[in-house]
Formats: C-alpha cells, structure tokens, sequence
C-alpha cells in the first residue's frame, strides 16, 4: 500500500505564531487518518497546505505524487477540499453551485450537469436542487459543500472540521456519508476536534497541538498508551455497595471509585474483558444484583488530557463537544 | 498557450455567470445601484445648481457627464466587495483547490460587474433626458462616450479587485473605497469646473483622471458650450486620450497584482 498523502517538516509561521512546527504524516491510499486537536493546533493550516492553498515556510508535502508547491495544478486535479465553513454560495441553487464546480473541473458542460443532479441525489438534496442555499439547514448546506468536493471523483480528499458546527442528527448523518465515500476507496485527511469523531471514522489518528504531532496510532492504542480501564458497575440497592467493593477490589489495579448516590463503582482494571469475566463471575458468586456493567476504557477526551496536560474542552469552550463517553458493553 | 487562454476565458465565463445569477436572487442591491444616481443628479441639479457658476451657464448639461463618471467609478466598489464576500464565506478557498485558470474567479467578477454599469448609466441617461440634458452630437460619438466610461469602471474594477482580496471585509471595503472615491471625484470638475477651484487643488484636478474622463464624455456627448474657454492643461486638452492611457496604465499595474494576490489569498 503506497501513501497518497505524505508530508515531512512541515512549517508555517504567522509573524510570532508558529502554526505548524515540523509536522510529519503520512496516509496510505484508501485509509482515513484523523488529525484530531482542539482550536488553533494547526489542522487547518496543514490541510490548506496540502490542499496547495498555502506555501509552507519550510518542509515538503507530496499529495498523489505530485509536490504541492512545485505541481500545485496537478495535486488540484486529484484532490477535492471541504472545508469547515461551508463554502457553497448562498444565492445559487444546489444544483447550480455543483454544476457550477463541474464546469471548472472542465468536465464540460453535459457531465457537469450530470454529476450535479447525481450528487443530489446521493447527498439526499434532490429536492432542495432548485432552492438558493440560503434556505437550507446547517446540515444541508455541508452535504452540499461536501458533494462540492466530490464532483471530479477525487482520489483525495480533504475534509476540514466537517461537521462542526452540527447538531448531532446531522452529524451522525453526515458521519455515515463519509464512511460510504470511506467504502468507495477514497483516501481521505479529516480535521475535527471532536474526539468521537476521529475515533469513528479514522484509521489512524494523528493528535496535534501547537502545530507539532504529539501521538499518533489508532484510536485503540493511543487510549492504550494512557493505559487505564476500568470496570464499570452499577447495583441494584445500596446495601449491595460494600459488598460490591470487597469483590472488585481483588481485580482493581488502583483505588475504587464509588458514588453512593448513584451505586455506581468504577475500578480500575488490567486484562480487560477477561478480568471482567472473572470479576462478574465473583459479583454473581455474592449474589450481587447488577443494573449495569461494562468495560470503560478512557475516552479520547481523557487521552488529549494525559497527553497535552489539558482537556480538549478547555480549548474549545465555546463549542460543545459530543458527548465521548465510549462503552463497550458487555452484559 | 492557446489552450490555456481558452481555459481561462471558459473559466472566467463560468464565474461572471455565477455573478449575473446572484444579481438576479438579490435586487435589492440593484435598487440602490440605480436609486444613488438618480438623487444624485436630483440633488445637483436641483440644490446646488443655481450657486455654480458654468461657462455656457448651464448647469445640468454640464453637471450629468460629472455624475456618470462618479457613479461608475463608485460602481467598482462592487468588485471589491463581491470579492471580500466571497473571502469571507471561503468561496474563494474552495475555487483556488479546484484546477481552474488563476485569473478566471477576478476576470469573471470584473467582467459581470460592467452589467451594474451598464445598468446604471441607462438609468442615468433617462434621468438626464428628464432634468434637460442631450445628446447634442452623433450617435456615434455617444456610444463611445458610454464605451469610455465602462472602461474607466473596469479598469478601477481591478483596483477594487485588488483592495477586496487585501481586505477582506466587506464594510470595511465600503468604507474605505468611500474615503478614496469621494476626494477622487470631489477634487475633479465633476460637479465644478476647474477653473473655479483654489489653484493648488485646481493642478490637482485638472491631472485627476477623473476630471478627463468627465471632459471626454462631455465634448463626445456635445455638452461643452462653444463659447467655453480652451483648457489649459494637456491632459484636458486631449481628454479622451489621456483617459485611455490611464485606463491602460491602470489595467496594467492592477490586473497582474490582483492575480498575485489571488494566487496567495487564503481567508484564514
């Protein structure tokens, strides 16, 4: 598998602010890589760069073999960008601003036209085609910015933060279409700073922060590497509580973390789903009526905060997050 | 080479396209587009037209070639601001990851913005016909005036074109355009002749592209009185002429500069 995308030593400096600081990737075709980091980390910088909209001050970045500075047209005939300010213009229809696209990827004037009503179609925007933008919802505008992208079939794809902004019906809507293009065999780069986000549709994830990557692996590894599951139970009465505690702390790695209020008790564990085995086979063994149980490994959330010494949140406070809790359940 | 102009003249056709749409679903902006020059030429005419001394003694004659060029000028503001909007929503980002022509987006826009000229300028014509202004020499030198002016309001489209791209704000863009046009086209003989000017501004004016460009509309149009006194500086005397070449010096310098700007513009 070769890579599409390869950037080394990419740098970028605004006056005194360093966007990008020598950041590296790579992604391989067909795959997902997920650049994940809270506001002003440099996501969008790295992707106008590889999307030729910006000249890096120093490094190199490649985009389907062709170098972005030096073969800046070239990489444009392969590469489709969506950004995170849906950039489709308001007073045109839907159909008119993909037709619109078609016509200046050259596709003539029959194709164009084609393509368009097809994405619509896709997209779910078939009859919205012949309404200005301007009445569109948030979502139906970043389908259409979305579809803006893939009107030559790009074999790369750049999405940057493409559902911030959404509320969560139009962003598990929005997620689904990606995973589709996903299927197709599009290579794709995707900024978000939702943590959820990049652990549903990336490969592999790339967390940066002050325009330099500070981990990187697939969302399984780097909530690895912060290491750290737990067990996750709820009873049914109160008086269970103790009971419950005495059991889980023969598989607890660390100290038990217990609510009353809530009966709730959450141990820390190594071994993952065997030890919860074992540890629910104890609870049975004392009779402990459970309401809930599961495997929690730490979110991504907690991952950014054992990497950078911040949470995610405290960046981006002005956007509210998903909810990232992430369970799997067992029971 | 030939292909590549070709291109880019394809690609520039799809953006003025795209703008003449937008015209259409948004006619409030022709509303006010049409409605300025009417209150101008109503104001002048009607207002300050009896205090301003004109060789030939009238006023309106004199006055409405003033007031075509100062509208088209102020017509370019468009340009500047149709693309700060298009910065501003990130339109210009996505055309610039699409392999189109560099010069086709600033072409397109400066290109569909002649329309609003176009527009005004009938609109213009029929108010003057109405406050007492001719035609008093042919057609044909009528048209050319006309074809002066729309080339006057392209050549400062891409001076606007390349302060839209530089500020990417469209009040900010209005304002400012505001404080450069209006001096430009108060320090003129639009509305005065030159003549009645304090002398240091009347050098001023006399040189100001924008004072030969209403001189070469009025002497195609017929409206300068025959007992009116030669003007004494060149670029009056041989107004048409030294219009043209500022409208060429203009196009020159601005046209590749905006193109280098597009070329690096990104809105963020």
């Amino acid at each position: 598998m070769s890579d599409v995308i390869e950037a080394s030593g990419l740098t970028k400096r605004y006056g005194q602010v360093v966007a990008l600081d020598g950041l590296d990737l790579t992604v391989p075709e067909a795959t997902v890589l997920g650049l994940l980091g809270p506001n002003g980390a440099g996501k969008t910088t790295a992707v106008s760069i590889l999307a030729t909209l910006l000249q890096p001050d120093a490094g190199a970045a490649t985009v389907a073999g062709f170098d972005v500075c030096r073969a800046a047209e070239q990489v444009r005939k392969q590469i489709g960008l969506s950004g995170q300010y849906a950039a489709v213009d308001e007073h045109l229809t839907g159909f008119e601003n993909l037709d619109m696209i078609g016509r200046l990827y050259r596709l003539g004037r029959r194709r164009a036209r084609d393509r368009a009503r097809e994405l619509l179609e896709r997209f779910g925007l078939a009859d919205a085609a012949d309404r200005p933008v301007k009445t569109y919802s948030g979502g139906m505008r970043r389908r259409l910015d979305l579809a803006g992208a893939l009107v030559a079939e790009p074999r790369v794809l750049f999405l940057d933060e493409p559902t911030t902004g959404l509320d969560p019906r139009s962003r598990t809507e929005l997620w689904g279409v990606i995973r589709e293009l996903v299927g197709r065999g599009a290579t794709l780069l995707l900024t978000t700073q939702y943590l959820e986000e990049a652990d549903q549709l990336a490969d592999d994830i790339l967390v940066i922060d002050h325009g330099r990557a500070i981990a990187h692996g697939t969302a399984d590894e780097l909530k690895r590497d912060v290491g750290g599951e737990r067990i996750h139970v709820a009873v049914c009465s109160q008086e269970e509580v103790p009971v419950a505690r005495e059991v889980l702390a023969r598989f607890a790695t660390a100290e038990i973390h217990v609510d009353i209020g809530s009966r709730e008790l959450i141990a820390p564990i190594r071994g993952g789903a065997q030890v919860l085995t074992q540890a629910l086979r104890a609870l049975d063994d004392r009779h402990v009526a459970l309401n809930d149980v599961g495997l929690r490994r730490p979110t991504l959330d907690e991952v950014f905060l054992a990497l950078t010494g911040r949470t995610a949140e405290e960046q981006e406070h002005d956007r509210a997050a998903p909810d990232a809790t992430e369970r799997e359940e067992v029971a | 080479m030939i292909q590549r102009a070709a291109y880019a003249f394809g690609d520039a056709t799809v953006i003025a396209k795209r703008n003449v749409i937008k015209i259409k679903r948004v006619p409030e902006v022709l509303v006010f587009v049409l409605l300025s020059p009417i209150m101008f030429v109503l104001l002048f005419a009607y207002v300050f037209g009896d205090s301003i001394q004109v060789p030939g003694g009238d006023y309106r004659e004199f006055l409405i070639a003033g007031i075509f060029v100062q509208t088209v000028l102020f017509g370019s503001t468009f340009t500047g601001a149709g693309l700060a909007d298009d910065m501003q929503k990130g339109i210009i980002n996505r055309f610039r990851s699409l392999p189109m022509s560099r010069s086709a987006v600033l072409a397109g826009r400066t290109s569909s913005d002649i329309i609003y000229n176009l527009l005004s300028l009938a609109i213009m014509s029929l108010t003057g016909l109405i406050v007492g202004w001719r035609i008093r020499d042919s057609i044909l030198e009528a048209v050319a005036a006309f074809a002066l002016l729309l080339l006057f309001a392209y050549a400062f489209s891409w001076v606007m074109a390349s302060v839209g791209l530089m500020i990417p704000s469209v009040e900010v863009i209005n304002n400012a355009t505001f404080m450069i046009l209006f001096p430009l086209t108060f320090l003129a003989n639009t509305f005065v002749p030159t003549e009645n000017l304090p002398s240091g501004v009347r050098t001023f004016a006399e040189w100001n592209p924008v004072s030969s460009a209403a001189q070469a509309v009025r002497e195609l149009f017929g409206n300068i009185p025959p007992d009116a006194p030669e003007p004494t500086a060149w670029s009056l005397q041989h107004p048409t002429l030294y219009t043209l070449l500022w409208i060429a010096a203009i196009i020159a310098v601005f046209a590749p500069l905006s193109v280098r700007q597009y070329k690096r513009a990104t809105s963020r």
